[in-house]
C-alpha cells in the first residue's frame, strides 16, 4: 500500500466553516471532495498537502441538481453518479450523459464530484472540456461574497484554476437556451483510462441556421480548449456534413496536442478533427425540430 | 510405474460434483469461500506481536555511481529502528545475492544503480508511515551515468558497460543460445518457392498480480529458527535458496506462503526485500514486515517478454510450410533474473515450429543487459513459449496473406497429423499427443468460420474494418524431467504426502503452491477420484514448508502435469495397501478382488465387498492386519515427469476497427483447448477465461516503456493498463481431450494456455482488418495511435 506523507485533517460541517478554515490555513490548505485524483497524488508523493479540509458532509448544502427554466445550476459536491443518472439534466444537457457514462468507473463515479473535477484542472479531465463547451460560469464563494468566473478563464494552466486562498468553488451554472442540443466523444486506449482526446460541442439552431456553437476538448493542450474561431466558422451557417468537415479542419488546425503514451500529436491532432465532426452531427441530430 | 487408464466413461462436463462429490468433474471451488467472504489469510494479513515495517528506498535514475549515502537523518526520524545500506550489507557478504539463471544481483547498490527503481537502502520502523517518510530523508549522491535503455545500441562499442561488477564484463553481452539446425534450414530456404519474413517485437510486459509481492521475516534468535511469510510460488526452492545465501541452517528455516493473489510468474524469483526484511529481523529481532507498494511492483519486479524478433518462414508455392529461422535480440534489463531450467537460457523458446510439421527450423537468439528492472520471468508464459507461439502464429498468418489463402486452411494443411505423434521438432522436442485439426475444426465451428468469412466481405464492401484472426498454438508444460530440468541445481520433480484418516477423510500434501488455481479443489479431486472419496473429504495442504514435501513448486503450469501426477500415483499406491488389507478382511487372494471405484469387491460376488472408509479404520484398528503390513494406509511418493505434457489450442478472434478513430474493438474470440484429461472444467475455463483477457490486454494495451533516459513509464495502474470487463467479449469456450500419453491420468496443464495463444489471434484479427490499407505488420500494443498510423503508413514502433 503507497501512504501519504504527515498531514492534517479537518471535516467541515458547512460551507461558511470550510471557507474559514481555508482562510485560517492560506495556501497550505486543500479541500478534498471525491479524493479520487487528490488521494492517490498524495500517495504517490506527488502532492504535498499538509492541510486537509474534508468537504463531503457538505453533500446536503452543495450537492443539488437544479433544472431552471433558463439555467441548470449544479452543486460543487453533486457526484458523477447523481450526473450520469439525472434524466431531467440529460433532457436539457445530454452531453452531461454522454460524458459521465466514459468518465473513469463506477467506484471513482459514486465518489467523484463536478466541483472537484474542475478544481482538479487535469488538461485531460472531460467534464471541464463538457463546461467549456456549455459557456458555464463558476461560482467561486470567499467570506466577502460570491464571483462568478466563466469556465474559459477558471484554468489558469495544468492543475491550476482561479480558485484562491480562502476561495471555494460552490456552483456550475449553466446557460439553457432554446433549440439547442450538445454531445460529447471521448476516445480512451481503455475505459476508465483519460482521454486520448476528447470533444464537446454545443449546438444553437434557429430558422435551421446554426445561430451558436461551441467547441471544447480535453487532452490537447496544458489545458482545456475552447475554440472561438470554430465557433465563428459555424455561426449563421446550415448544418450539414460539409460544414462538419469544415469545421473539424479547423479545429484540427487550431489545437496543439503533445505526443505521450496516449497518443502521437499527429493522432490526437486527427481525432480532435474526427470528433469535432461526430459531436457536431450528434448535437444537431438532437435538436428535435431542427430549430425551426 | 506411470499407467494410464482410459478417460472416465462419464465425461467430466456432465459431472456435477456440488450434488453428488465423486471426482473429476464441475465442482466448486473448496477455497472459494473463504475467499468471497473476505477471509482469505494473505501475507500482509499476517501481524506478529512487536512486529516492525520495512520501506525500501529505490534508484531514482536508470544508471549512476553511487557517491555516497548519508542516512543520519533517517535514523533519527521518529520510530525508526534500523537504516540498511549496501555498504553494510556488504559488510555481511550479502550485497549481491544469485539471480536463478546463476547470475548475480544486488541486494542493495553499493558501486552502482543499474535500473530506475533498484534497492539502494532500506528503512525499518515501528509503522509503515515512519518507514516510508524516513526514505525521504536518506541523501543519496548520484554520478549520473549515460543509461542503454534500446537493446537494440546495447552491443554497439561504445555503448556505456552495465555490469562492470562482473570480472573483465567489457560490453553488455548477457548470453548467446541457438536451436536447430542452421545449414539446414538455410539449404530448405534457398530451395524454397515462397520465404516470408516479418519482424515482430513482444514488448516488455507486467505480470502485474492484484497482490503485490511481500513478506514477514520473524528471526528467533534463541532458536537460531527464521520463519518467513512470503509471496512465493515455490516455497521450497526459495528456502534452499535462503539457506545458501544467508547461510542459515535449512533446517532452521519455514518459508509460508499463505494465500497469494495472483503470480503469473512475478512470485518465482527472490527479490532484494525479502533479503532485506530477514536482515532487518536479525538486526532488530523483531519480525519485519515488507509489502511492497504498486508502483514498487510494477517498476522493479519481475517482467516479462521484451523480445525483439525477425522470422522467416518457408514454404511451396501452394502453401505447404517448410521451414523456420528467426532471429532474436531479447533485453534481459541489469541483471539476468529470468525464471527457467538452467539449461534453457531462452526458455522453451525453442518450441517456435509450433504445431506444424516442418523440415528443418533454426533460431539464434542474443541476449543483452539494458538499466531496466532485471527478471524475464513467467507472466504465464511457460517459459517463454509466449513468444514462441507469438512469432510463428503471426508468421503462418502472413503466409497466408502473401499466398491469398484462408489461414485457417493453410494451417489444417500443415498441422502435424494425429498419427505422427510422438512427434520430434527439428528443434528438439518430443510432442506427446494431440489432433490439431480436430480442435481447429471445432473452433471454427463455434465460430462459424465461414458465415464469418462471408460477413467481412460484406463489411468490407461498404468501408467497414472487420478482421478475423487465427492462432493455433502449442504449450509445452510440466516441467522437469529433473535430469534436464533444474533451477540452481534443484531437479525438477515434486513430492506428493496422502494420509488417510482412520474414519476415511484424507490429508494430501504438495510442494506446489496455489495463487488462485484452485488447488484446493482439483488436487482432492483427483484423489477422490482414484480412491472413490469425496473431494469434500479430503484436505490440500501447501504453502508450507515444514508441512509439505520438498518439491519445485507452481509456474509454467507444472501443477497437475507434475504433482496432479503424483497426487494420482500417491493415491494408487494407498489403493494397492488397501486391497491387501481388504483381502485380509474379506479372506480372499488380493488378485480375487475388484476395485470399484471407492471399494474392493470379491470378483463375481458383489455382496462382498468393504468400502475403503472401512479399510482405513482396519488399517488403524486392533485387529490384525496382514503379514508385511504395518499398518495406516499413508504414502508418499516423488513424481519426476518422463516429458512435459503438450497441451494445444485453437483461437479465433473477430475484431472490429472504427475506420475514424481506429479504436479496435473485441467482438467475438472462440478459444478451443487440448489439454487432455479434463479435472475440473469450470476451474479449466476460469484458467482460459483468466488468460484470455492476459492476452486482450497484451494485444491492445499494455506495456511497461521507458524514456530514453531509462526512467520507467508503466509505473501505475494509471499508465499500465490492464483490461476490464468493458473491453472483453463472452469468452466462447470449447475443448477436445487428446489425453496424454504418459501422465497418469491423461492430463496436461492449461494454466497458461490462454495467455500464450490469444495475442497472435487478437493482432492477426486487426491485420486482417487492415487489409484493405494494404498492412502486413502491426505491433503490440494495439492502441487507437498506432493503429491509425498504421493507416497512415507509419506506425511507431513500441520500443
Amino acid at each position: 500500500m503507497q501512504v501519504p506523507g504527515p498531514f492534517e485533517y479537518d471535516r467541515a460541517g458547512s460551507v461558511d466553516q470550510a471557507i474559514a478554515l481555508l482562510e485560517r490555513r492560506g495556501e497550505t490548505a486543500r479541500l478534498i471532495a471525491g479524493g479520487h485524483s487528490l488521494l492517490p497524488m498524495m500517495k504517490l508523493r506527488l502532492a504535498d498537502v499538509e492541510y486537509l479540509i474534508d468537504i463531503n458532509d457538505l453533500h446536503d448544502e452543495l450537492g443539488y441538481v437544479r433544472i431552471e427554466p433558463h439555467v441548470v445550476q449544479l452543486g460543487a459536491l453533486a457526484r458523477h453518479r447523481e450526473l450520469l443518472e439525472s434524466d431531467e439534466l440529460a433532457a436539457v444537457l445530454p452531453i452531461f450523459r454522454d460524458a459521465e457514462r466514459v468518465i473513469a468507473d463506477p467506484v471513482v463515479r459514486n465518489r467523484g464530484t463536478i466541483g472537484g473535477s474542475l478544481c482538479q484542472a487535469d488538461p485531460s479531465e472531460d467534464l471541464s472540456a463538457v463546461c467549456s463547451c456549455l459557456d458555464a460560469g463558476c461560482v467561486i464563494r470567499s467570506s466577502t461574497g460570491e464571483r462568478v468566473v466563466p469556465m474559459t478563464e477558471f484554468h489558469r494552466g495544468p492543475y491550476e484554476t482561479a480558485v484562491g486562498d480562502g476561495e471555494m468553488l460552490v456552483e456550475v451554472r449553466i446557460p439553457v437556451r432554446p433549440y439547442s442540443s450538445s454531445a460529447f466523444e471521448k476516445v480512451e486506449r481503455r475505459a476508465g483510462d483519460w482521454a486520448v482526446v476528447s470533444a464537446a460541442a454545443a449546438v444553437t439552431l434557429s430558422r435551421g441556421t446554426i445561430v451558436d456553437a461551441r467547441v471544447g476538448y480535453a487532452a490537447v493542450g496544458p489545458h482545456t480548449v475552447v475554440l472561438p474561431a470554430v465557433s465563428e466558422l459555424l455561426r449563421g451557417q446550415a448544418p450539414g456534413e460539409h460544414l462538419y468537415e469544415r469545421a473539424g479542419a479547423l479545429a484540427a488546425a487550431s489545437c496543439d496536442p503533445t505526443t505521450d503514451m496516449r497518443g502521437t500529436a499527429e493522432y490526437k491532432r486527427h481525432l480532435v478533427e474526427e470528433l469535432t465532426r461526430r459531436t457536431l452531427r450528434r448535437s444537431v441530430g438532437r435538436i428535435a425540430d431542427g430549430g425551426s | 510405474m506411470t499407467t494410464v487408464e482410459r478417460p472416465p466413461t462419464r465425461r467430466a462436463e456432465e459431472i456435477d460434483n456440488d450434488q453428488h462429490p465423486v471426482g473429476h468433474g464441475r465442482m466448486l471451488r473448496k477455497e472459494d469461500p473463504r475467499f468471497v467472504r473476505g477471509r482469505g489469510r494473505y501475507t500482509d494479513d499476517v501481524r506478529l506481536p512487536g512486529m516492525l515495517h520495512m520501506a525500501i528506498l529505490r534508484s531514482p535514475v536508470a544508471h549512476a555511481r553511487i557517491v555516497s549515502v548519508d542516512t543520519s537523518a533517517a535514523e533519527a526520524h521518529p520510530g525508526v529502528r534500523a537504516v540498511i545500506t549496501g555498504e553494510a550489507l556488504a559488510a555481511q557478504g550479502l550485497a549481491w545475492m544469485p539471480t536463478l539463471s546463476n547470475d548475480v544481483q544486488a541486494v542493495l547498490a553499493t558501486d552502482k544503480v543499474r535500473f530506475q527503481g533498484q534497492e539502494v537502502a532500506c528503512v525499518v520502523a515501528d509503522d509503515r508511515y515512519a518507514a516510508r517518510d524516513a526514505l525521504e530523508l536518506i541523501d543519496v549522491e548520484y554520478d549520473i551515468l549515460p543509461p542503454v535503455v534500446d537493446a537494440r545500441h546495447a552491443l554497439d562499442a561504445d555503448a556505456p558497460v552495465i555490469r562492470d561488477d562482473l570480472e573483465g564484463k567489457a560490453d553488455n553481452h548477457c548470453f548467446d543460445w541457438e536451436a536447430g539446425d542452421a545449414a539446414a534450414t538455410d539449404a530448405v530456404f534457398a530451395d524454397a518457392d515462397v520465404v516470408v519474413s516479418q519482424d515482430v517485437v513482444y514488448p516488455r510486459v507486467h505480470p502485474a498480480p492484484m497482490e503485490t509481492c511481500g513478506c514477514v521475516a520473524d528471526f528467533d534468535p534463541v532458536e537460531g529458527r527464521l520463519t518467513l511469510w512470503s509471496t512465493s510460488q515455490a516455497p521450497h526452492a526459495h528456502r534452499t535458496l535462503y539457506a545458501l545465501v544467508a547461510g542459515l541452517p535449512e533446517h532452521k528455516i519455514r518459508v509460508i506462503s499463505p494465500d497469494i493473489g495472483g503470480g503469473f510468474g512475478n512470485k518465482v524469483p527472490i527479490y532484494p526485500g525479502y533479503v532485506c526484511a530477514i536482515v532487518g529481523s536479525l538486526l532488530t529481532g523483531k519480525p519485519v514486515k515488507w509489502m511492497e507498494d504498486r508502483s514498487e511492483n510494477l517498476t522493479s519486479t519481475g517482467f516479462a517478454r521484451d523480445y525483439i524478433m525477425r522470422g522467416e518462414i518457408a514454404a511451396t508455392k501452394d502453401g505447404k510450410i517448410l521451414a523456420l529461422r528467426t532471429n532474436v535480440l531479447a533485453d534481459h534489463g541489469a541483471f539476468n533474473g529470468t525464471a527457467a531450467p538452467v539449461k534453457y537460457p531462452a526458455g522453451f523458446f525453442g518450441v517456435f515450429t509450433g504445431s506444424y510439421d516442418l523440415k528443418a527450423a533454426y533460431c539464434h537468439m542474443t541476449a543483452v543487459y539494458t538499466n531496466k528492472a532485471p527478471g524475464g520471468v513467467a507472466y504465464a508464459c511457460s517459459f517463454r513459449i509466449t513468444e514462441a507461439v507469438y512469432l510463428v502464429e503471426r508468421l503462418v498468418s502472413r503466409l497466408a496473406a502473401e499466398l491469398g489463402q484462408d489461414p485457417a486452411r493453410l494451417r489444417l494443411a500443415n498441422f502435424i497429423r494425429p498419427d505422427q505423434f510422438p512427434y520430434a521438432t527439428p528443434t528438439g522436442w518430443v510432442y506427446d499427443s494431440g489432433d490439431y485439426a480436430a480442435t481447429l475444426r471445432e473452433a471454427m465451428r463455434i465460430a462459424g468460420y465461414d458465415d464469418l468469412r462471408a460477413e467481412q466481405a460484406r463489411r468490407r464492401e461498404r468501408g467497414e474494418l472487420m478482421g478475423i484472426g487465427v492462432s493455433t498454438f502449442t504449450e509445452a508444460v510440466g516441467a522437469g524431467p529433473r535430469k534436464h530440468m533444474d533451477i540452481l541445481g534443484l531437479g525438477m520433480a515434486d513430492g506428493c504426502d496422502l494420509r488417510v484418516h482412520p474414519t476415511g477423510k484424507a490429508v494430501v500434501r504438495l510442494s506446489v503452491q496455489s495463487q488462485g488455481q484452485g488447488h484446493e479443489t482439483t488436487f482432492a479431486q483427483i484423489v477422490g477420484e482414484e480412491l472413490g472419496i469425496s473431494p469434500d473429504d479430503i484436505d490440500v495442504v501447501h504453502g508450507d514448508t515444514d508441512n509439505t514435501p520438498f518439491g519445485l513448486g507452481t509456474y509454467g503450469s507444472r501443477s497437475t502435469p507434475v504433482s496432479g501426477a503424483a497426487a494420482a500415483l500417491v493415491a494408487r499406491k494407498v489403493r494397492d495397501k488397501a486391497r491387501v488389507i481388504a483381502s485380509a478382511m474379506l479372506e480372499v487372494a488380493p488378485d480375487d478382488l475388484e476395485w470399484v471405484k471407492g471399494s474392493f469387491q470379491v470378483a463375481g460376488d458383489p455382496g462382498r465387498s468393504v468400502t475403503i472408509q472401512e479399510i482405513a479404520m482396519r488399517a488403524h484398528g486392533a485387529g490384525d492386519l496382514p503379514e508385511g503390513v504395518e499398518g495406516s494406509l499413508d504414502a508418499q511418493i516423488t513424481y519426476n515427469p518422463p516429458n512435459l505434457t503438450y497441451p494445444n489450442g485453437a483461437y479465433i478472434c473477430v475484431v472490429d476497427v472504427d475506420p475514424g478513430t481506429a479504436q479496435v474493438r473485441v467482438r467475438r474470440f472462440v478459444a478451443v483447448d487440448d489439454c487432455g484429461t479434463r479435472i475440473n472444467p469450470m476451474i479449466i475455463e476460469g484458467q482460459v477465461h483468466g488468460g484470455l483477457a492476459d492476452g486482450l490486454g497484451m494485444a491492445l494495451m499494455e506495456i511497461i516503456a521507458f524514456d530514453p533516459e531509462g526512467n520507467c513509464l508503466g509505473g501505475s495502474l494509471m499508465d499500465y493498463l490492464i483490461p476490464t470487463a468493458l473491453e472483453t467479449p463472452d469468452w466462447e469456450t470449447g475443448f477436445t481431450v487428446t489425453p496424454s500419453p504418459h501422465h497418469p491420468i491423461g492430463a496436461k496443464g492449461v494454466g497458461e494456455s490462454a495467455t500464450v495463444g490469444s495475442p497472435a489471434a487478437i493482432v492477426n484479427a486487426v491485420i486482417d482488418a487492415l487489409a484493405p490499407y494494404g498492412i502486413t505488420g502491426l505491433d503490440m500494443p494495439l492502441t487507437p495511435s498506432r493503429v491509425w498510423e498504421a493507416m497512415q503508413g507509419h506506425p511507431t514502433p513500441p520500443i
